[in-house]
């Protein structure tokens, strides 16, 4: 279990992470969202000892990471911010310099070595310098070095980064396919990721905590949520829309003719939206419900407080 | 497996995967070649020993251990691998000592090389071959002087050549505090007791014994005491500022 409590800290004088407090449990896989320069990279440092704190505490199944950093770093995988790797070495050599800083034994370490090779499928690349690997396999190494010693918790900074869409789906494979009873922290800023693995989602900015509960709650937040969409053929009156139960909003677009009604939060409108359509004859060509959009809500979290006012 | 070896092993293949160690290696050798025959006068002399080539280490060493040292920490801080390196189950003094030995191990191989000269001297006379032997280790122990303090400048930059130049700069004030020059400068003016302490902070004073063969507790102690005390300034400036 991680437990984090008023986590603050101070670069000169700006604050980048300010008063986090949040606690993630065992088979929990966490989103950790963020616009740039929000402060993810900054926490999972401190998560794992390699910043120092400036107030607060971090406490990682039930110890300290100050006064236990060693025995800490035993039980998690991370990978930090760039995937960083001794290029000089081949895949091999810089894996199994891994195994033996986390203590796998001799025995089973050319094992634990191919296992890992085969999960993030690098076995072509076993022999290859760092160096010369693409940034896509230097990702995965960095990984397969995360997840070599099957730790209970995994810190993922930006795992996704750089891999090509057949490489993504395999990575999140990988964590999806992981024992429930681990616990995952991803952060990353792209949104399909959210939807497609983790089952709870912080968004923070500015170093603050803006959001943080399960994906479809957030989806629940999006102006979009339950929306309905429709195409028209031509011109019509669709002004009885805006009156019926349940309808928040009418957005029209000129150029498409396509018509975007919002839907008051809760409540789902495609009934007596469709009633209306055939009892007025609306020359409609395609309708669909919206589920919501992440981006949207991302955009509405993480605006800046201060640019609102 | 213990975690200083660990570290160490890593670190001493780096060199030797990429051509750092092999070019260190050449060049110290040719070096010390052109310093112990051109400037040493090692056959002209006539005598069967290897003061000339020992004498020369300390002005050796002042640019080609800063040399190997200047990466140590600054390419681990450029390349964003002291991250990886921190957050393994490791402890940040067995990371350092690892560190200091694989790089000191380097050091042993150059030293270990120019055995053949040795080896000229025995064909060509009948020198002390104990002296030898003692002048060797003494100038090895002084060679991790060197290091220790140039490692320490690496840990506080990330760029090579910051670190390459503070530490030639602080080896230069450690070798300099010995030679003639300063002491003459500071003995005009300055109380027995300060002269003596700058004196005895140089590596070239208290190598100019072991280069002669006489190893004294004194001079041992007093490597071995600045390799650890760098190296635990070391240890503290890595843990006070990882990250930036």
């Amino acid at each position: 279990m991680i437990c984090v409590n008023n986590l603050t800290k101070v670069f000169g004088d700006s604050t980048v992470v300010d008063d986090l407090s949040f606690e993630v449990n065992a088979g929990e896989v966490v989103g950790f969202l963020g616009p740039n320069g929000a402060g993810k990279s900054t926490t999972m440092k401190m998560l794992m000892g390699f910043l120092s704190i400036t107030s607060g505490s971090v406490q990682i199944n039930g110890k300290d990471i100050l006064d236990a950093p060693l025995s800490i770093r035993k039980d998690i995988g991370y990978l930090p911010e760039g995937a960083p790797a001794y290029t000089e070495m081949t895949v091999y050599q810089f894996l199994t310099f891994i195994a033996q800083a986390r203590g796998i034994p001799s025995k089973q370490r050319k094992q634990a070595i191919l296992d890992v090779a085969e999960k993030v499928a690098l076995k072509n690349v076993l022999n290859k310098t760092i160096d010369t690997l693409s940034k896509g396999f230097k990702r995965r190494v960095g990984i397969a070095q995360a997840m070599i010693h099957d730790p209970k918790i995994l810190i993922l900074d930006e795992p996704t980064d750089g891999l090509d869409p057949n490489q993504k789906h395999q990575v999140r494979k990988l964590i999806k396919d992981l024992a429930e009873d681990k616990i995952v922290i991803i952060s990353t800023h792209i949104l399909e990721e959210v939807s497609a693995l983790c089952n709870r989602v912080m968004i923070i900015a500015e170093g603050e905590m803006r959001f943080d509960g399960t994906p479809q709650e957030l989806l629940l937040k999006s102006k979009h949520h339950n929306a309905v969409s429709m195409q028209m053929r031509g011109l019509a009156d669709i002004s009885g829309l805006l009156e019926l139960e349940g309808v928040a909003d009418l957005h029209y677009d000129r150029q498409n003719s396509q018509i975007t009604l919002f839907a008051d939060a809760g409540t789902s409108i495609v009934e007596p939206v469709s009633a209306f359509i055939y009892e007025n004859q609306l020359p409609v060509e395609s309708f669909y419900q919206v589920k919501g959009s992440f981006d949207d809500v991302f955009r509405e979290v993480t605006q800046s407080r201060e640019g609102t006012i | 497996m213990n975690a200083i070896w660990i570290v160490s092993k890593r670190e001493f293949a780096s060199f030797f995967v990429t051509p750092v160690g092999y070019i260190f290696i050449a060049i110290f050798l040719s070096m010390s070649g052109v310093f112990t025959f051109m400037f040493g006068n090692l056959y002209e002399r006539g005598e069967a020993d290897l003061l000339p080539f020992f004498n020369f280490h300390p002005w050796l060493y002042l640019f080609l251990v800063p040399a190997i040292a200047m990466r140590t920490w600054s390419e681990e801080r450029k390349s964003g691998t002291i991250e990886l390196l921190m957050t393994l189950p490791l402890s940040t003094f067995r990371i350092v000592v690892g560190k200091f030995l694989a790089a000191w191990l380097v050091l042993a191989v150059c030293l270990l090389l120019t055995a053949p000269l040795w080896i000229t001297v025995n064909y060509l006379g009948d020198p002390d071959n104990g002296v030898i032997f003692a002048s060797y280790i003494g100038s090895w122990l002084m060679s991790g002087a060197f290091l220790a303090v140039s490692m320490c400048m690496s840990a506080l930059t990330k760029n090579q050549v910051v670190a390459f130049i503070l530490a030639i700069v602080l080896c230069f004030f450690f070798v300099l505090t010995g030679s003639p020059i300063v002491l003459n400068l500071l003995s005009d003016w300055a109380p027995n007791w300060v002269v003596d302490t700058v004196a005895s902070l140089s590596f070239l004073g208290q190598f100019q014994d072991i280069a002669k063969g006489v190893i004294n507790a004194n001079d041992v102690v007093f490597f071995v005491a600045t390799i650890v005390i760098w190296l635990f300034a070391n240890q503290v400036i890595i843990d006070h500022k990882k990250a930036s």
